[in-house]
């Protein structure tokens, strides 16, 4: 028994999400989580339960219920409007404590990584960070927990046979988003919260919009990322240009990034983000293995270079060898042809 | 003030491989290196100590031949090194690993600020600084790229998130994880390098930490890595050579359906 502390594992019953919402609404990836929770809660023979934190969102309720959950645990107070470390985590562990769920799943998104640690620490779980594949061992009922370590070179199955919940983030864009199920109703339980737990020691002073991006990377379904082959800043046009098109977001090499071509919060790869679309477009990118550990895991991976000879071309599905300067434009003509815009 | 912070060690190739026979890493004959972001969390910590004073202390837990990762922190410019080593820390999940820091934290006592890096290259997880912060019942700050404003018991920072800058004030003793952004790691002086090989740096096992053994190590881990394996191979990709708009053509032609869904 791990840390010597007795739990009776039976006490622990249910599935949970953690439904991330940013300005009263509630984000795709706890659309995903529902998708993924359902298969795990009907294994189990367990409800489906969203956690919806937040201020004046009764009205998400619907959202998570059409889309499956079968209970929603609804936090509304006014120090909760949008996210705080402190008492996101103090709210969240009194109700792992007050309902004690057997599984809790996360979005490892900048929220998701940030609070799950904590309340991973407060309720002595154990947590599973960055899954990419969830299941059930029928004999025990453990979650199995599959996650990609290494810069995605290793992968790891993970089990927390000892403790409940068994709490897990996952990874954007791996599991598909549950439907909406016609007809589908969910209780709604109103939890009460003491006004100790909503204290922070940080305040929120200002919030600055990244101005340049047109998409959040982490939600994309398609990247169109550019490298040094760029050759200056303005060539960016031609990715950005290519992503409008496809209602992608850009992202970058760390030689981009750090030519100051384009801001940091663009880079992929190890010392930027993980990214998972379903289509990843590399124009210029020669390759090295700290991008491909931001990158790899993407369904399709096209590369445009004109060194045959460059890594990328490896791990590519699809590699275009020649001039970025006259593929991409041709690209984005035959794309926008092909979607009709 | 005094500054702490975490450092790990990571491989310095994430190109690991599986023994078949073992089923375990390779990490044999693999060189080590300090976590890229720490090395951030290093400079950081420096800078706030040649603007307000005090005293940087760096803290790793791993086996005894991270002392090579606090000496090149001490190259850098950081005071103490501690080395948390011990045969009992063996196997800890981020749980166990957050725990012992923080008991170690508390022992060093009269801390400002903690420093961690975003995540290591190698666990991957991002987990372990604030788990520090929940272990130690302080305020945290991630993904860091700027430090606005410190005083000895506040700071502003802002922090990266997905849709933009968040700026926060917190009161200290803190924790941080910062990204790359927030600085550029400086090239310690050969000097330096000589002076920080003889540099004394402080062992710690489980015996000299105020701490529950249970909560160390193998036991204390709530996660337990059931199996470790390569990823299946990218099927080997179709390279197209040519002239440049018929071999757009032949691409569009072949992608045209993962397009047209992935677009909508
Ligand atoms: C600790 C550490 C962390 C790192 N973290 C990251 C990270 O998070 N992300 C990251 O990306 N990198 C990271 N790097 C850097 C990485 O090693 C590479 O240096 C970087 O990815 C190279 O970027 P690039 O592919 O754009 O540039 P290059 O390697 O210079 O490649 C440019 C490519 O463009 C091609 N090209 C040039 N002109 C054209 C043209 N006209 N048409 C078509 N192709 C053209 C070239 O053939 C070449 O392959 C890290 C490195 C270290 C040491
Ligand atoms: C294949 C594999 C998969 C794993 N998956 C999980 C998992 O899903 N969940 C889990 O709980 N554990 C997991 N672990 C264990 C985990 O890697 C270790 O607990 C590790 O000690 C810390 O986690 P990390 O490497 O993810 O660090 P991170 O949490 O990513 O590190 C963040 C920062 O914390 C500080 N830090 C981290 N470790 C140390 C240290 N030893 N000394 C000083 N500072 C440090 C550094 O500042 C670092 O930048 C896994 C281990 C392996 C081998």
């Amino acid at each position: 028994q791990a840390q010597g502390v007795a739990q009776d594992l039976n006490d622990y019953y249910d599935v949970w999400i953690f439904a991330e919402q940013k300005n009263g609404v509630v984000q795709p990836i706890a659309y995903e989580l529902l998708g993924e929770g359902r298969k795990l809660a009907d294994t189990l023979g367990m409800s489906l339960c969203a956690v919806l934190i937040g201020h004046d969102i009764q009205k998400q309720v619907t959202a998570l219920t059409s889309r499956g959950a079968d209970r929603v645990h609804l936090v509304d107070r006014a120090e909760l409007a949008y996210f705080q470390d402190e008492p996101y985590a103090n709210v969240l562990s009194e109700l792992v404590r007050r309902h004690k769920p057997a599984i809790l799943l996360y979005g490892a998104t900048s929220i998701g990584r940030s609070l799950a640690p904590r309340v991973a620490v407060a309720v002595n779980a154990g947590l599973t960070a960055d899954c990419t594949g969830l299941s059930i061992v029928p004999e025990t009922g453990d979650l199995l927990q599959t996650r990609p370590t290494f810069g995605g070179n290793i992968m790891a199955t993970i089990i927390s046979p000892d403790n409940r919940p068994q709490m897990a983030t996952v990874r954007h864009k791996v599991m598909k988003e549950a439907e909406v199920v016609e007809g589908h109703n969910g209780e709604i339980v109103l939890e009460k919260i003491a006004s100790e737990l909503l204290r922070s020691r940080t305040r929120r002073l200002r919030f600055e919009p990244e101005q340049e991006t047109t998409m959040n990377i982490a939600e994309a379904n398609i990247i169109v990322s550019g490298g040094r082959g760029l050759q200056k800043p303005e060539n960016f046009k031609l990715i950005r240009d290519l992503a409008e098109v496809l209602g992608a977001g850009v992202g970058s090499s760390r030689a981009a990034v750090d030519a100051g071509w384009i801001p940091y919060s663009h880079q992929v790869g190890q010392t930027g983000k993980t990214v998972c679309p379903k289509i990843y477009i590399a124009c210029g990118i020669s390759g090295q293995i700290q991008h491909l550990a931001g990158m790899s895991s993407s369904d399709l991976i096209i590369a445009i270079n004109k060194d045959p000879d460059a890594p990328i071309f490896k791990f590519a599905n699809y590699g275009l060898v020649g001039d970025l300067f006259t593929i991409v434009p041709l690209l984005t003509k035959e794309f926008k042809n092909l979607l009709g815009k | 003030m005094h500054f702490v912070v975490c450092i790990k060690q990571v491989p310095d190739t994430m190109d690991i491989t599986i023994n078949p026979e073992t089923n375990t890493l390779q990490r044999d004959g693999v060189a080590s290196i300090i976590n890229p972001f720490d090395m951030y969390a290093i400079e950081e910590a420096i800078r706030l100590r040649e603007k307000l004073g005090g005293q940087v202390t760096a803290l790793s837990m791993g086996p005894p031949q991270a002392e090579s990762a606090l000496r090149e922190a001490i190259s850098m410019g950081v005071d103490n090194a501690v080395l948390l080593s011990d045969r009992a820390f063996i196997g800890s999940d981020t749980w166990a690993t957050s725990y012992t820091l923080a008991t170690a934290i508390r022992k060093l006592g009269d801390y400002s600020v903690i420093l961690c890096g975003k995540q290591a290259a190698d666990g991957d997880t991002a987990q372990v600084g604030p788990g520090i912060a929940e272990h130690l019942d302080l305020p945290q700050i991630t993904y860091v790229r700027k430090i606005e404003k410190m005083t000895p018991d506040l700071i502003v920072a802002q922090r990266m998130l997905e849709e933009g800058v968040e700026v926060l004030e917190a009161e200290l003793p803190c924790v941080l994880t910062v990204v790359k952004e927030i600085n550029k790691p400086r090239l310690p002086s050969l000097k330096n390098i000589m002076n920080a090989r003889k540099a004394p740096i402080t062992h710690w096992q489980a015996k000299d930490l105020a701490c529950d053994t249970s909560k160390l190590g193998l036991e204390g881990s709530l996660t337990k890595v059931l199996t470790v394996f390569s990823p299946p191979p990218r099927s080997s990709g179709e390279v197209m050579t040519g002239e440049a708009d018929q071999i757009v053509h032949a691409l569009v032609d072949k992608i045209k359906e993962a397009i047209i869904t992935a677009a909508l």
